[in-house]
């Protein structure tokens, strides 16, 4: 067990930030060029302004109207995205293994709010599972690769939990944290996750057109 | 217990539009094998596509959430298949996943889908969290469905008499000439100084317009000449082709024709040396003129400043150039069309301008950017006959939504919209007149003696 943990927090885990950060900027490059040689008139509608106004628009709770129209879908997508990118970020135990390992450190979480957040994006992906399940407009467009998704999205918090607490069977339940954790990761760049990496180009294009070409708004 | 029954007795009475049959989608397919198939959409996605749809593609996280966002969708009591994605499901993606080897039957649907059950009006770009330009990946479907030679007859036929004569509606060169100066003399009646300036080198305007005006519309063409006219504006109409500004071609997918369409109407106002075009109530012809047509020919933005009327009809009044002898009396209420307010920001003008001719104004909601499109622009009203009733059914929405202002006249300034409303009136039996703003300018400005 001690080897398997040796690996998976070592080296394996080397391995997954190197491809999720290898793998996002190869993602986010290859974008870029991608339209320079296809697509490079896009560019010139590209704007700051417009693009910012979209983005901190869209960034605004209840902003736009869909928002309005989808209060439940709302509330729970703002805490979950916040949720899921604080988390691992601030939490003690992770800050702690980093500073072992190679001696940085920053501002940390207090544990109980930590916990809170993680059952948040427990609660928030049994929403999402259920409104895939049961929205007639979201089950349609739903495939497998949907679920897996959601899957690789939610191990890592519900394994993290159970660790965490020192359930039956925490030192397997610990790998598998990290495993998951890294499958995550990993999957950032390469699956539809990557709307983390693209999203703010999305909105930085049609919020260009919106505003510099069409002079309406976006939201 | 009479209620579920009598439920399932209505929904079967609403026409599918599984059964509709229409040659050009029926010979169309009967004519590809799927090597033809594969081989067309490869070389539109690897040619003609870039990373823009490759990112939409795998950006969208199948969230739905662009579903309320679309007339269909609403119309059809929430039938998934008509939600923005759902369309999107059945047409771009397969073809990405199997790389191009899909069936002639898939192409079919996928083209009726696209060019009938999508008008393309962008509403649910403003409703996607990521904003994906999801009515660019309809407009994809349309140019391989083009490639393929599956388009709509109705709308493929429009595409040729563009082809052939730079009009829209097989107006020949003669019959153009002619219909000016039956308007001009007409007018003349009016106003006996009244010109509509043929060919006038240097003018500050140069004014165009839709061919169905000429065509079936002249009315409209003497109501211009007396506001143009009146305001003591310095203009001009071409007596050559380019003088129409419509494109259906850019929505068949034959973006080649848009190509010649826009070049031929930009060269002609150049030919003319004029300022800038004023163009007609017509919003897909200024899509065509302000965002599409000039960009395929490498133009960022017109090479020569567009005014859509609206715009036009704001700056007249407001500079005082026209008077207003006694305001329009009935209640109106104002359609925001897609292509000048989504694609342009002209809702306030729009607004400007009704308040300034009209004493009684109702707002449609929800209204301005969010305002319901008409089910008819996009080129879906071009498919013609067979597709009327995807139009009526599809947009049962925006009935409801002219029901509740209460207003006696709906003001539409597209033509597209116009007729597509006129039919939503009709078949929803509102009782609703449907105007231009130019019908309420012309009754109630000062005119000269």
């Amino acid at each position: 067990m001690n080897t398997l943990y040796q690996f998976v927090a070592g080296p394996l885990l080397w391995i997954a930030f190197a491809l999720f950060i290898g793998g996002s900027l190869y993602k986010v490059i290859n974008l870029i060029l991608l339209t320079q040689k296809k697509e490079a008139y896009l560019f010139c509608f590209l704007s700051w302004k417009w693009s910012l106004r979209s983005i901190l628009h869209w960034l605004t709770p209840f902003g736009p109207r869909n928002m309005k129209l989808h209060p439940a879908m709302t509330v729970v997508t703002f805490i979950f995205h916040i949720c899921l990118l604080l988390t691992p970020v601030f939490l003690l135990s992770h800050l702690i293994l980093l500073e072992e390992s190679i001696n940085i450190s920053w501002w940390a979480l207090p544990d109980q709010v930590a916990d809170i957040m993680t059952l948040l994006i427990i609660g928030a992906c049994i929403f999402f599972l259920v409104r895939r399940i049961n929205s007639p407009e979201v089950r349609y467009v739903t495939s497998a690769s949907d679920f897996v998704l959601l899957a690789i999205v939610a191990a890592p918090f519900v394994t993290g939990f159970w660790a965490y607490h020192q359930w039956a069977g925490y030192q397997p339940a610990m790998i598998l944290h990290i495993v998951t954790g890294e499958i995550m990761l990993v999957a950032i760049p390469f699956t539809r996750l990557s709307h983390m990496l693209f999203a703010v180009f999305t909105r930085a294009y049609i919020g260009s057109e919106f505003g510099g070409v069409r002079h309406a708004k976006d939201w | 217990m009479a209620d579920p029954a009598e439920k399932i007795e209505e929904k079967k009475a609403i026409p599918s539009d599984d059964n509709i049959v229409d040659e050009g989608l029926e010979k169309g397919a009967a004519a590809l094998t799927e090597d033809k198939i594969a081989s067309v959409i490869n070389q539109v996605i690897d040619e003609e596509t870039g990373a823009r749809l490759k990112v939409y593609v795998d950006t969208c996280i199948h969230c739905g959430l662009c579903s309320e966002a679309c007339h269909y969708y609403v119309s059809h009591d929430k039938d998934p298949q008509y939600s923005p994605v759902g369309k999107i499901k059945q047409t771009i993606w397969p073809m990405l996943k199997k790389k191009g080897r899909v069936s002639p039957e898939f192409i079919k649907k996928a083209s009726q889908i696209a060019s009938t059950q999508c008008n393309v009006c962008k509403r649910c770009a403003m409703y996607c969290p990521f904003g994906i330009d999801i009515a660019y990946m309809i407009s994809i479907v349309r140019r391989i469905c083009h490639k393929l030679g599956v388009t709509p007859l109705y709308l493929q036929d429009t595409a040729n008499s563009h082809s052939v004569t730079m009009n829209q509606m097989w107006v020949k060169e003669d019959e153009w000439i002619d219909t000016l100066q039956w308007q001009e003399e007409d007018a003349r009646e009016e106003i006996p100084s009244l010109r509509i300036p043929l060919e006038k080198e240097g003018a500050d305007i140069m004014y165009s317009v839709i061919a169905p005006e000429p065509k079936f519309l002249a009315g409209l063409i003497y109501q211009a000449g007396i506001i143009m006219n009146t305001a003591g504006i310095n203009w001009t109409m071409p007596a050559t082709p380019g003088w129409d500004n419509s494109d259906m071609a850019m929505y068949s997918g034959d973006n080649e024709i848009m190509g010649r369409l826009k070049k031929s109407h930009f060269e002609t106002a150049a030919r003319l040396k004029v300022k800038k075009i004023v163009m007609g109530e017509c919003g897909h012809a200024f899509r065509s003129v302000y965002d599409v047509g000039n960009r395929w020919l490498g133009w960022k933005m017109p090479p020569v400043e567009v005014v859509h009327a609206i715009e036009f009809y704001y700056d007249i009044l407001k500079a005082g150039k026209i008077k207003i002898k006694k305001k329009y009396e009935k209640p109106v209420t104002l359609h925001d069309p897609c292509n000048v307010v989504r694609g342009r920001g002209l809702h306030e003008k729009a607004r400007y301008v009704v308040n300034a001719i009209c004493e009684n104004f109702i707002e449609m909601h929800p209204n301005r950017e969010h305002n319901y499109c008409c089910a008819a622009g996009g080129g879906v009203i071009n498919c013609g006959p067979p597709f009327k009733m995807t139009r009526m059914t599809g947009n049962r929405v925006k009935a409801d939504q002219i029901r509740t202002t209460g207003a006696s006249v709906v003001i539409s300034p597209c033509h597209n919209c116009h007729s597509g409303l006129e039919d939503i009136v009709h078949h929803y039996e509102l009782g609703t007149e449907v105007k231009f703003i130019s019908d309420i300018l012309y009754e109630v400005m000062e005119k000269p003696e």
